[in-house]
């Protein structure tokens, strides 16, 4: 039972970050027709948002290291810790949580320009040249990552008040439950960005006319709404969600520039099996197969199928398309004409 | 007539046979070099210079270690070329190299990314042996690519002096005539470390092992597993989990209620450094208690540049090491000083090894006085020396592994420097952890090839 729990923890985190980049893709998809295969790279370049914002931070003044005596060594110190000591420390320390600040304009940039710069001129064409274009664009922005933080995986560190592990099992009256704080923040924080989208989507009068647009574009057009602004704007919001995403899950897996491939092929998967179009299902399935991802890699499951681990979320892929060819929450009539 | 003016006077006569043994002598000194350049071998150097290649992981989870690895090359071909301080050059006993290069031939050097994946490190060698014409490889963090490249020296006839490479199969069940490994192995890390295990945990302990999913996982976990369960321990259980998966939890999660009260992480370099990470700081287990007893966490190859990664999360972890840069012998003060003052840190076991490797094979080339591989091979095999830092050490012939004594460490708790990281808690003498070359089968092939030379 215990075990079970905990797997299921496992995904949720996992889940959620799948969750959060398959919504932008879906909103994408959905309001601008347009396949986005640079989507991860998105997500990428929010997690290094949160690398450069660190590197900022810890600015360091070298000092010699007395300590160290048959060479002359030296030690970096950060100028906030030499200026304002601990509360200087304090401020590393946040670094993670506090680039949010920082990656929410200029992942809004990058998605504006993004979208003005490039893809809007896609928008006529067929879907395999759009993903030759985003794909395209995916490779160029890793290579940029890679030229300026190199190759290796940048380890950054969750504030020290989130990190180790709480007992859960101790709330729920069982024992032997432990998961780390950190992966439960980043749960959490996921269903408050979900939420926010979905609020912005349902309450707000911008949101509305989205909505409108995604079902029908050219009704909107034609009671004189701009709609390609405000799609322009959505491409943007877009681009901060799976920023967000790549942020906060910097202390769980330290970043490198090849981060967005390796979540991307996974969220559309995600995509496809949630439903073309269909924003819930989107969340619904990161959840999902975040969850069942985690539960293929336990030993007993394993030893029934040796590497399940590796193929489970193709596999369930493969299913839901036989069974239910739109996805699990998927609509009649998208990317079907 | 003159007296007597053909007979041979005493002058004459001294002058004469000294003429005729200095003419006997000289070509007999040249004769085995002069008979070696005869041979067609697999770029033989003809030129002022002798090319090396160092094929190093660049990226990919074990390149910090390349990257160090790198340094001490660097630094080795500086000493050969009589560059710097020497180094090493002044304490391996016994020493045929003079500080002018190899043979007197200019030592230069062409680096290859591994990218800590065989194929990558595969083509990357051919590239060298081809391309850049190098008469000898070295280097490769993983033992995946030393078994690969091995290989390949051995088919195109040029040697090979692995880098940092501790799967039992290098050489083991895949030794080759044309390899050679100055690391110890993880069978060695195991007779080592079970004892200590014992000591410091006691006798009754259930362990689960995590395995990165290739064929130094596969031997580190075997040794490991012998040699606790030699001691009294429990196995658990042991999972696989793929090279570079960057995110653990799935297999950490459930550790902690399997029944299990040490953690046993056969991981190396980045896949370590998250691993550990993730089982330290995130779920919290060093701070549990299962069984009665305090969970601990064990890290059977630890390294000074994973322990800078892990940062607290290496401490009072328990491993072990080929060699660590405190030790109190004159020839690894030597090394840290010339390292430490070229690099502004000191070095790490991957940087002495590949700086002993490029050593011990230029003093090999002097010994046998020729490039031609199968003289130099010999010169290798069974070749005892000292002065490198890790005491006493044998190639040993039968599988052309370095025997030497081992450490056990442990993280430090409180570290005296940014460098003071890992502490040494024993010395495993080498008798202790010296085997039969017969248990981990295997062939080391012909050391005449045709190789690219054919």
């Amino acid at each position: 039972m215990d075990a079970i729990i905990l797997q299921i923890l496992n995904g949720l985190d996992k889940g959620g970050a799948y969750a959060l980049i398959a919504l932008g893709l879906t909103l994408i998809f959905g309001t601008l027709g347009v396949v986005n295969f640079a989507h991860g790279a998105l997500f990428m370049l929010g997690a290094f948002c949160a690398v450069t914002f660190e590197r900022v931070l810890t600015l360091s003044e070298r000092v010699r290291d007395p300590s160290v005596t048959f060479f002359e060594a030296y030690k970096e110190v950060p100028y906030l810790t030499i200026w304002y000591g601990d509360a200087g420390q304090a401020i590393v320390d946040w670094a993670v949580p506090l680039s949010i600040i920082l990656a929410i304009p200029v992942m809004l940039i990058v998605g504006l320009a993004m979208e003005r710069g490039l893809i809007r001129f896609f928008y006529k064409r067929s879907h395999a040249e759009q993903i030759l274009v985003t794909f395209g664009l995916a490779i160029v922005l890793q290579e940029i990552v890679k030229y300026f933080f190199g190759a290796n995986p940048i380890p950054l560190t969750a504030p020290s008040a989130l990190t180790g592990s709480v007992d859960l099992g101790h709330w729920l009256g069982l024992t032997g439950i432990s998961y780390p704080l950190w992966r439960i923040v980043y749960f959490l924080f996921s269903l408050v960005v979900i939420a926010a989208v979905f609020a912005f989507l349902q309450l707000t009068t911008f949101g509305m006319v989205v909505r409108a647009g995604m079902a029908d574009r050219e009704t909107v057009g034609l009671l004189g709404i701009n709609i390609s602004r405000k799609f322009t704007i959505v491409f943007g919001i877009a681009a901060v969600v799976a920023g967000l995403a790549g942020v906060m899950y910097t202390p769980i897996l330290a970043p490198n520039y090849h981060l967005g491939m390796d979540f991307l092929v996974l969220s559309f998967v995600v995509v496809v099996v949630g439903g073309m179009g269909s924003l819930g299902g989107a969340v619904l399935a990161g959840f999902l197969l975040g969850i069942l991802q985690s539960f293929a890699s336990m030993t007993e499951v394993k030893a029934i199928v040796p590497g399940i681990d590796q193929i489970i979320i193709y596999l369930v892929a493969v299913v839901v398309l036989l069974v239910r060819p739109r996805g699990l929450l998927g609509r009649k009539g998208v990317m079907e004409a | 007539m003159p007296i007597d003016t053909s007979a041979w006077s005493r002058r004459r006569i001294l002058q004469t046979s000294a003429a005729l043994g200095a003419g006997l002598a000289i070509p007999h000194v040249f004769v085995r070099n002069a008979w070696s350049q005869d041979k067609v071998f697999c770029n033989s150097p003809t030129g002022s210079n002798v090319v090396l290649g160092f094929n190093v992981p660049q990226s990919g989870p074990y390149a910090d270690e390349g990257a160090d690895e790198l340094r001490a090359f660097k630094l080795a071909v500086q000493h050969l070329n009589g560059e710097g301080d020497g180094g090493l050059l002044k304490t391996l006993k016994p020493s045929s190299l003079k500080g002018n290069g190899i043979l007197g031939k200019k030592v230069t050097f062409v680096t290859g990314d591994t990218q800590t994946k065989s194929d990558a490190a595969r083509a990357s060698a051919k590239r060298m042996i081809e391309a850049d014409k190098v008469v000898m490889i070295s280097g490769g963090s993983s033992s995946g690519v030393a078994v690969a490249v091995q290989s390949l020296c051995q088919d195109m006839g040029v040697i090979f002096m692995t880098g940092l490479t501790h799967s039992n199969d290098t050489t083991g069940k895949d030794k080759r005539r044309y390899g050679f490994r100055h690391f110890f192995n993880a069978y060695m890390s195991g007779v080592a470390l079970g004892p200590v295990l014992a000591e410091q945990y006691g006798k009754d302990r259930k362990a689960y092992h995590l395995t990165a999913d290739y064929t130094w996982g596969w031997t580190q976990e075997e040794s490991m597993k012998n040699a606790t369960e030699k001691e009294g321990w429990k196995t658990v259980q042991t999972v696989r989990t793929p090279l570079g998966a960057g995110d653990f939890s799935q297999y950490l999660t459930p550790v902690l209620n399997s029944g299990a009260d040490v953690l046993i992480l056969n991981h190396y370099g980045g896949d370590m450094v998250n691993s550990l990470r993730q089982a330290v700081n995130q779920f919290d287990m060093k701070n549990k208690t299962v069984n009665g007893k305090q969970f601990e966490i064990v890290v059977p190859l630890i390294s000074e540049l994973m322990a800078e990664g892990a940062g607290d999360a290496i401490k009072g972890i328990l491993g072990t090491a080929n060699w660590d840069w405190k030790l109190d012998n004159e020839a690894t003060k030597t090394l840290a000083k010339s390292f430490g003052e070229a690099y502004g840190r000191p070095p790490s076991q991957a940087a002495q090894t590949c700086y002993a490797q490029t050593l011990l094979y230029a003093n090999a080339v002097e010994m046998a006085g020729t490039f031609y591989p199968p003289e130099v091979i010999k010169a290798l095999e069974g070749f005892e020396f000292d002065g490198l830092g890790n005491g006493p050490t044998l190639y040993r012939a039968a599988d052309h592994q370095c025997f030497k004594d081992v450490l056990v460490v442990r993280g430090k708790e409180k570290p005296a420097n940014q460098f003071d990281l890992l502490e040494v808690v024993k010395i495993v003498p080498r008798e202790t952890v010296t085997y039969d070359p017969s248990i981990f089968g295997g062939e080391l092939g012909p050391s005449e090839v045709k190789g690219c030379a054919a």
